[in-house]
């Protein structure tokens, strides 16, 4: 399997979509440096999305698609919910979960192609809410990091199942109050990111998507330890903003004033995955 | 307003449910008839140049230059194309949209009868669109337009398509554009 197999013919230019001939002509392919400072002047892998005006999970997956090292040759597993959405409308290869399923197939996936590819890298990641990362599906998720998969799994924590209308998550913090959920969350919120080193997970990193630079750092050390090490995690804060009533140019400010909160920006790496990131660092790739 | 189909808004039944199966080998299929290939090739560029707004509809398999046989298709079709004054409307993503496709240039196999209602398309051929797709986008159209559909199959045809030719390479459509001009001349198109 190559890229060049996606290259349009000559003949068919003229009637493709404007967007599809400008992703072949203008997207960063096969380059392992493209980042985030390409997105004003690159065509996106996300050509458009379908959440809310605002919404940070869509500001997340904008990142996500520009940091990924080698799009070309990724697979993304993603699970019902709001991302779910926004997956008819990238430009890599998606593959949709049953709920909670998604690090298992993954899993398969990652396998699969190391048999079938045994001379080309494949990444696959694992891109769910936190409903499917941590409730319905953490037997799956942590099952992944014990057999030490070398898949990379982001959370998108919202803190509550938001296109559902509202109702607590294992990931909503204690006291909170949601429409289907009045008295209260009477519990903890999950350390999903302390479950994840204990598991076996070599690089763990929780952070807020209020700053670009720093979700490409984190995803691109996620992608290349899983490559040669095992098993990465990112929990992400994407604040629903409707679910906690702001508005649409709020999400920035909310995510910045949870920064210095309950997701200041907390990264573990293994010595395994530290050798990794400094033979990657020399060779100018983060 | 929107002409239904023959089988309504419903896709059933199926042409196979209504004991319609694909042509064996170097034959074609003419509605419920096994016909010559030929005969087939006459009737579907006899439609597309009499009925309104005739359309191809190229999948992947032929609208990307993944092997040598379908950079030459892509050229044939084009000629194709030109012979048979038929607009080209490229089906190059199979994955449903939400919330909406733009119906004037292109066509999702999850709900194809949208880019024919709305370009008012009374013929189309289907060409390099993988057996999957073509099947339930052909099933959707028969049953909610009154497009007639001819499919141009690399492998064992489609029998929900009004004409099927199958096993069409290179030399085939080659074949299907000498016979259109034929068809056009003697229409004095």
């Amino acid at each position: 399997m190559s890229f060049k197999v996606f290259q349009i013919n000559e003949e068919f230019l003229d009637v493709m979509p404007k967007e599809i001939v400008e992703l072949q002509e203008n997207a960063t392919w096969g380059n392992p440096k493209r980042g985030v400072m390409d997105l004003p002047f690159h065509k996106e892998l996300i050509e458009e999305h379908s959440l809310c005006a605002g919404c940070p999970e869509a500001a997340a997956l904008r990142y996500i698609m520009a940091s990924i090292p080698a799009p070309e040759d990724t697979v993304i597993v993603n699970s019902t919910g709001c991302t779910s959405l926004v997956f008819p409308h990238i430009a890599m290869h998606t593959i949709h979960s049953l709920f909670g399923n998604q690090n298992a197939v993954a899993s398969g996936i990652k396998r699969v192609l190391e048999y079938r590819y045994p001379d080309r890298v494949k990444d696959v990641i694992v891109l769910a809410g936190d409903g499917a990362t941590v409730d319905i599906g953490l037997d799956c998720t942590l099952q992944s990091f014990f057999r030490q998969e070398k898949i990379t799994t982001i959370c998108f924590d919202n803190e509550v199942y938001a296109n559902t209308g509202g109702q607590e998550s294992g990931m909503t913090p204690k006291g909170h109050v949601f429409k289907m959920a009045p008295k209260g969350k009477q519990f903890e919120k999950v350390p999903m990111w302390q479950l994840a080193i204990d598991s076996g997970c070599h690089y763990v990193a929780r952070l807020t998507v209020s700053s670009p630079k720093r979700v490409e750092s984190v995803i691109k050390k996620a992608v290349y330890v899983a490559r040669e090490v095992g098993p990465t995690y990112i929990h992400l804060y994407t604040p629903c903003i409707l679910e906690i009533g702001l508005n649409s140019d709020q999400g920035l400010e909310e995510m910045r004033s949870k920064d210095k909160e309950r997701f200041e920006f907390f990264e573990y790496v293994s010595p395994q995955a530290q050798e990794v990131i400094e033979k990657r660092k020399a060779e100018g790739l983060l | 307003m929107a002409k239904l189909g023959p089988m309504g808004f419903s896709p059933y039944p199926t042409a196979v449910n209504e004991g319609v199966l694909n042509p064996p080998e170097g034959k074609a299929l003419l509605f419920d008839e096994i016909v010559d290939e030929e005969v087939a090739m006459r009737e579907a560029a006899k439609a597309m140049l009499t009925r309104e707004n005739p359309t191809i509809f190229p999948g992947p398999q032929v609208l990307y230059a993944w092997s040598e046989d379908a950079k030459k298709k892509a050229k044939l079709i084009k000629e194709l194309a030109q012979v048979l004054g038929a607009k080209i409307i490229p089906m190059y993503d199979y994955r449903p949209k939400y919330p909406k496709i733009n119906p004037e240039v292109e066509i999702n196999p999850n709900h194809p009868n949208l880019t024919i209602w709305h370009n008012n398309i009374k013929a189309c051929i289907f060409v390099g669109v993988h057996c999957h797709y073509a099947n339930v986008a052909l099933k959707i159209i028969r049953a909610e337009t009154d497009c007639f559909t001819i499919a141009l199959c690399s492998m064992e045809g489609h029998e929900d398509a009004m004409i099927t030719l199958r096993d069409q390479h290179p030399e085939e459509l080659e074949k299907f554009i000498k016979i259109a001009k034929e068809v056009k001349k003697e229409l004095g198109i």
